[in-house]
């Protein structure tokens, strides 16, 4: 019997600690040790905590959300007493849980599965077998064209053909080249490199070390953001297990193929994500991007030749090059082959990280995988590709997801983030939210980044504080396509992304904003007006208690009255409220 | 920048109160490796919580960089802080996920409960404030990370209780992990 418990961020933060501990406790108690191995995240985020016992059948039993009361009666029952508790099982490795057994798992493959701070664990799924195979039989053309073949693309946000960059990189002249791992996953809402980083580290280092010899590299550098300390701290032991054992560093299996691996930390910034401005970062300075070309192919990382993969892209590399690119290329559509994987989160059900061959479509995504709308309200859209995507709404679900698609509907692939929004979310509000990071985090090297995402977040401010005017959708229009227009990078080229998405599909939110002075979600809270229900209002006093501003008035079993001059807004009242006596206009 | 603002910055890049030996295993680690400054500023902000205005005239003299270069790229990341920060800094993650599951609500909470700004120290010096764009675990949301310990799937209630409870073992002497 084995015992694995999820141990990412997301299931430490669910509570994991406390059950290891318990189960460590257990153990002592009983004098009975069981192997406890820790993993990354499965991807079943709002099951975390969870417990995995393995029997010596390799069978495998899921309990989910544990505390460390039902970790005790799992000890006791299953471990020392062999009876599953079927109560508390969720999946088993023989009837696994929808979610799960919908998923094809190449990037994750080991997450959740291996323990990430033991090569070992990684090692006997075939860890670093890839790499064996290519630096002992395949010459660096040769590896080109099985990623060439397999069809991949950059799962950084662009979709870049890999095999393109890979091969750019190998024809650039120099005896010094870099891979560089772009592990700065700076949109909010995506969180599937971390998990990789934080699951199955060892499967991005195998994927750079593979990317350095098709190159001609000996040296990987790794830009991960101070965000992710947990992620470091395994990425930093998995290089030195790697080290020991000879599978990086000098002379690498006695082949003669040397490839080194350095960490550096990231110090918060979005714009890092692009190319160039991470290569600025890389060197100490301010992350600005500058003009392409030469692109980093050519002059990159201290002017040397550079190739740039996000951490999702490189993961897929060891199994690509394992099991062949044709292998790979049988999943997907025609133009975005393989798999990609998409973090559900927002008002879903089952939250988490889910891995899909491209072309499945949206609704397959979120109904079948991500159990729906959570509370059973109605979907109104989804978002993708975070500040530099858009919204997808309802009409639309039937969109495979692939690249081209994608960008059809005025989103993109992005990085794969899903932020699923029900009937409560305010378009017009989902807009201002991602101009205000765009805003925000522009560089400011381009004036129509800078100055443009200014005044296009001003002018939404307005409407969601109810001071639009006739004309405000059209202005947003025309300074969107100059912002477009007259930004160097993705960031200001994408930014004006989400206001164009909502205006094309959810106009009439905006109109409702702007001529009625209304918010039909109920979210912007200037055009809200807030009032007490005669019918349904008791005189508790409890709202005109809570009220911050003593703006409730009302004796006790008399109807209570609220006086908007001095309404702030807070909602304080609807909230406490326990007989649903206050009304949101 | 008017003449007084100007004298009052440059006395800040002076300031003698800061012990600056702190900075020598840093230099000695560093010198000699172009393209560190991220890195002498992360771990000279680990040694001293922010960036002393003094210590970035250090690194400047020290790495050979104008201090205006220093100073620039410390503003340039959202990392880096140039005034002092409470014994627990919380991070509000303020992404798309938390955004839609009420993140202002409990951001509200928050600063009604300690009495401060996103940006700010309370007064005891216990509790630092910041906004950050996402945390990355947004299946979690609303989320925060206290101290590198994320919290999740919060609403105003239980942040309060969470802060409670850390004042509370502040002034018993324990700090018990929530």
């Amino acid at each position: 019997m084995k015992l694995r418990v999820g141990f990412g961020s997301c299931g430490i933060a669910a509570g994991g600690r406390k059950v290891v501990e318990k189960l460590e406790a257990e153990m002592k108690n009983h004098g009975q040790q069981v192997e406890l191995i820790l993993t990354g995240c499965i991807g079943m985020c709002f099951y975390e905590p969870i417990v995995d016992v393995i029997d010596n059948n390799d069978k495998v039993y899921t309990y989910a959300n544990v505390t460390p009361e039902k970790a005790e009666e799992i000890f006791n029952t299953h471990i020392l007493g062999g009876k599953p508790l079927e109560q508390y099982i969720v999946s088993t490795s023989d009837k696994p849980y929808p979610i799960l057994s919908k998923q094809v798992r190449i990037a994750l493959k080991n997450c959740g599965i291996i323990n990430p701070e033991n090569l070992d664990d990684y090692l006997a799924k075939d860890g670093y077998k890839a790499l064996a195979k290519v630096i002992k039989e395949m010459t660096p053309e040769g590896v080109i064209e099985e990623v060439k073949v397999s069809g991949l693309r950059g799962r950084g946000g662009a979709g870049f053909p890999t095999w393109f960059k890979w091969n750019a990189a190998n024809k650039s002249k120099g005896d010094i080249k870099y891979v560089v791992c772009n592990a700065d996953e700076g949109d909010p809402g995506a969180f599937m490199d971390r998990s990789v980083l934080e699951g199955d580290p060892h499967a991005l280092l195998e994927g750079m070390a593979i990317c350095g010899y098709a190159i001609g590299a000996r040296e990987g550098h790794i830009y991960c953001r101070a965000e992710y300390p947990l992620a470091i701290k395994r990425l930093e032991i998995a290089i030195s297990e790697a080290k020991k054992k000879n599978l990086l560093g000098d002379n690498i299996m006695g082949t003669g193929f040397s490839f080194d691996m350095h960490i550096k930390k990231g110090a918060g910034a979005f714009v890092c994500g692009e190319e160039t401005a991470l290569i600025a970062s890389l060197e100490g300075e301010r992350g600005m991007p500058r003009l392409k070309p030469p692109f980093p192919a050519q002059s990159g990382f201290w002017a040397k030749p550079t190739n740039i993969n996000n951490v999702e892209t490189f993961a897929n590399v060891p199994w690509i090059l394992f099991n062949g690119g044709k292998a790979y290329a049988a999943y997907g559509t025609e133009k975005s082959k393989g798999t990609k994987v998409f973090a559900l989160a927002g008002k879903i059900k089952n939250g988490g990280l889910v891995e899909v061959p491209m072309g499945m479509k949206l609704r397959e995504v979120i109904y079948d995988i991500g159990g729906g709308i959570a509370n059973d309200k109605d979907f109104k859209a989804v978002q993708m590709g975070g500040p530099s995507g858009g919204c997808i709404p309802k009409e639309l679900l039937d969109t495979p997801v692939d690249y081209d698609s994608i960008t059809k509907t005025g989103a993109i692939m992005g990085s794969g983030g899903m932020i699923v929004m029900d009937e409560d979310t305010c378009m017009v509000d989902m807009a201002r939210f991602f101009l205000d990071f765009t805003c925000k985090e522009s560089c400011g090297k381009c004036i129509y980044c800078r100055i443009g995402t200014k005044r296009m977040l001003e002018i939404l401010e307005r409407i969601t504080a109810g001071q639009g005017r006739e004309g405000d959708i059209e202005k947003l229009q025309e300074l969107a396509v100059s912002v477009k227009d007259g930004s160097l990078c993705g960031l200001g080229q994408t930014a004006p992304n989400p206001v164009l998405t909502t205006i094309r599909y959810f106009r009439h939110e905006y109109e409702a904003h702007i001529r009625d002075k209304k918010c039909p979600a109920k979210i912007c809270k200037p055009l809200l007006t807030y009032t007490i229900n005669a019918d349904a209002c008791k005189g508790c006093t409890l709202c005109a208690k809570k009220c911050a501003v003593q703006a409730i008035t009302g004796k006790p079993k008399q109807l209570h009255v609220i006086d908007q001059a001095l309404c702030t807004k807070c909602g304080n009242c609807a909230t406490v409220c326990r007989f649903n006596a206050v009304g949101i206009e | 920048m008017c003449n007084s603002c100007e004298k009052q910055l440059e006395t800040k890049f002076a300031d003698g109160n800061v012990d600056l030996t702190l900075l020598e295993p840093i230099f000695a680690e560093y010198t000699g490796k172009p393209g560190s400054i991220i890195s002498i500023l992360q771990k000279t902000q680990e040694i001293y919580g922010y960036l002393p205005l003094s210590a970035l005239q250090a690194i400047a003299d020290k790495t050979g960089n104008k201090r205006a270069k220093i100073y620039g790229i410390a503003t340039f990341y959202s990392q880096f802080r140039l005034s002092p920060v409470g014994k627990y800094v919380i991070l509000q993650c303020h992404g798309t996920a938390c955004h839609v599951l009420g993140a202002e609500k409990v951001g509200s909470a928050i600063c009604d409960e300690l009495g401060i700004s996103p940006g700010e120290t309370t007064t005891d010096g216990l509790f630092t404030l910041e906004d950050v764009a996402c945390l990355g675990c947004c299946s979690l949301a609303p989320v925060i990370m206290i101290n590198g310990e994320t919290y999740g799937k919060l609403t105003p209630d239980s942040v309060r209780k969470i802060l409670q409870n850390i004042a509370e073992a502040e002034k018993g002497g324990v700090v018990c992990e929530a």
